[in-house]
């Protein structure tokens, strides 16, 4: 068994009397990709937010490699490699792609306190966020302001954002949200040809997207871990058949 | 796909597209040409165009925190007034030199700033508001009741300058003074457009545009909205200390909500965000003000009201956001 990338040891959360993370135990291998899938409600944001620190848990810790992460504010943990992407676009409208990435990579290269010197004197780190944004076929786009790129873009351009910090682990929030069935196969592309040194957790409701592109699968309901296993053991599951056919519990 | 035909902006190599954004435009150095105009054409109005370019300082430090950084502050004459009283107290304690009185002023105001700050980089929006004019009340009561010190109402007297260079008095017909706050203008705004033009601008910029999304790459908030605070305070107290030496006198006014309250209005009526957006404004601001006042002293506030209520009904990104309209630039500003 390779080492484990990101983990969690009971993690709970509630909001007053709801529940939404209960005794979460998740074990996410170096390079692997898993889905982690659920009805809605299930409480699987949720445990992005925990993992990321945007939320606090209650109880329960949070390991990225061995280290213990649970205390630290989530711009340190993005500085340690752990990095995520958002359901709905959190981006920077009147920034255009260029700029934006070359933000998160300066960021991470310890440039963005330097008043002093001008923003083109860093030609590593524009080059750096430039070939990104060209991997991920934004190049051409890269100087108009983000809030006119296509939808479809800006999914992308999140993805860029969270790349040019140089993940270890990447939590993906639906990263398809709202893009059209044809071409989320497409975007799911791009996360499939990611480095094999990025341990990838990604949310997605598309069945078959899901199958395709994750090794295990991690299935949560009423915030809780129901079962976790490769795509066919899942398939043949009758709980998570009941869940998702027999109408789930609660919704 | 857009419907309209747009061209393309070329695709430049990515560098030398930043470098275009960044250069100084022919319209910038015409308008900093057009700052000398007042020594040719109005001698007899220096005095003012000293204040304006004081207020244009004051104005361009908001204009760091609230138009890059987005931080909307009700009380930044709190760093203005500070630096005023300590380089009118250098003054009257006997160093009347202004250059490093100025410096001396500036430093205690960062100081101010750098405290402050740390109240400040853990808020955002409407308890912003409230903090900053909070902390601005605070310290203009507080050089109110401290009379002794500050002179209280009757504001702080016996502030002698002493001869800019040794060569250059303060006088009244305000050569001296307009040169000298026009200087530290000009030195200030060059510091404001590199630091708008640097990575730190960029993550400025990147807060303003997206508090949410600044941690999940990586990017410590506070710790950069602590830094511009401490720098836009310095500026405001380079504007503060400007007031102090050129008029030789500091009231409990250079505290007040009113002249935070005013440079607010001006940056808004000039465009936040744009770095000339302040000077603009505060330009517009003075001369209407003087020329309003010309014509009725008791209700030239009413005019200010309608001009603030007409320009952000027109032009809601101000004056500079309505010429960007008209003359849409390669530049492609926010």
């Amino acid at each position: 068994m390779s080492t484990l990338a990101l983990s969690t040891r009971g993690l709970d959360k509630s909001f007053g009397s709801l529940v939404v993370a209960n005794n979460i135990e998740l074990k996410l291998p170096q390079g692997e990709r898993y889905a982690l899938i659920g009805p809605n409600g299930a409480g699987k944001t949720t445990l992005i937010n925990l993992i990321t620190g945007m939320l606090e848990p209650d109880k329960g810790q949070i390991f990225l490699g061995d280290e213990d992460i649970t205390a630290l504010k989530p711009e340190d943990r993005v500085k340690r490699g752990l990095v995520r992407t958002f359901q709905i676009n959190t981006l920077f409208p009147h920034l255009n792609a260029l700029e934006a990435v070359t933000l998160a990579v300066c960021e991470r290269r310890g440039y963005a306190g330097t008043w002093w010197q001008k923003l083109p004197a860093y030609a590593d780190a524009i080059e750096e966020a430039y070939a990104i944004l060209t991997s991920l076929r934004l190049g051409g786009s890269c100087y108009r302001p983000t809030h006119e790129l296509a939808y479809g873009q800006q999914r992308l351009l999140e993805i860029a954002l969270a790349l040019a910090t140089r993940p270890k682990v990447l939590l993906l929030d639906e990263p398809a949200a709202g893009v059209p069935q044809g071409e989320s196969a497409e975007l799911f592309s791009v996360i499939a040809n990611l480095s094999r040194d990025i341990a990838v957790l990604f949310i997605e409701h598309d069945m078959n997207v899901v199958f395709r592109f994750a090794n295990r699968i991690i299935v949560m309901v009423g915030g809780r871990i129901l079962v976790e296993g490769t795509p066919k053991e899942i398939a043949a599951d009758a709980r998570v058949r009941e869940v998702y056919l027999g109408g789930a519990r609660h919704g | 796909m857009s419907s309209t035909v747009v061209a393309d902006p070329v695709v430049a190599a990515p560098q030398r597209y930043l470098e275009a954004q960044i250069s100084w435009r022919p319209v910038e150095i015409a308008f900093w040409l057009a700052t000398l105009l007042p020594f040719v054409l109005t001698p007899n109005y220096l005095v003012l165009a000293s204040q304006i370019a004081i207020t244009a300082l004051f104005a361009l430090s908001l204009d760091l925190i609230l138009g890059y950084a987005g931080i909307v502050s009700l009380g930044h004459a709190a760093y203005f007034g500070f630096a005023s009283y300590t380089a009118g107290l250098i003054a009257k304690w006997g160093w009347g030199e202004p250059l490093t009185g100025l410096v001396i002023a500036a430093a205690a105001a960062g100081v101010l700033g750098y405290v402050t700050s740390f109240i400040i980089a853990r808020f955002r929006h409407l308890a912003l508001i409230m903090i900053t004019l909070g902390l601005g009340l605070l310290l203009a009561e507080a050089a109110n009741s401290a009379s002794w010190l500050t002179g209280g109402a009757d504001g702080l007297q016996g502030v002698r300058m002493w001869k800019l260079f040794g060569v250059f008095e303060f006088d009244l017909w305000g050569k001296a003074s307009y040169t000298y706050s026009l200087v530290m203008l000009f030195l200030m705004f060059l510091v404001a457009r590199r630091l708008i033009n640097s990575p730190f601008g960029l993550a400025l910029r990147g807060i303003r545009e997206n508090a949410v999304r600044m941690p999940a790459i990586g990017a410590p908030s506070p710790a950069h909205i602590r830094k511009v605070y401490t720098i836009a305070a310095v500026m405001a107290g380079v504007a503060g200390a400007l007031l102090a030496q050129t008029t030789e006198t500091v009231s409990l006014e250079t505290l007040s909500f009113q002249r935070s309250a005013d440079v607010l209005v001006i940056l808004i009526l000039g465009g936040a965000g744009r770095l000339y957006g302040g000077i603009v404004g505060a330009i517009i601001y003075m001369v209407a003000r003087d020329q309003f006042s010309g014509i009725n002293p008791q209700y030239w506030y009413f005019w200010i009201g309608a001009l603030l209520v007409a320009v952000v009904i027109f032009l809601p990104n101000g004056i500079l956001g309505g010429l960007a309209r008209l003359m849409p630039s390669k530049r492609g500003e926010a």
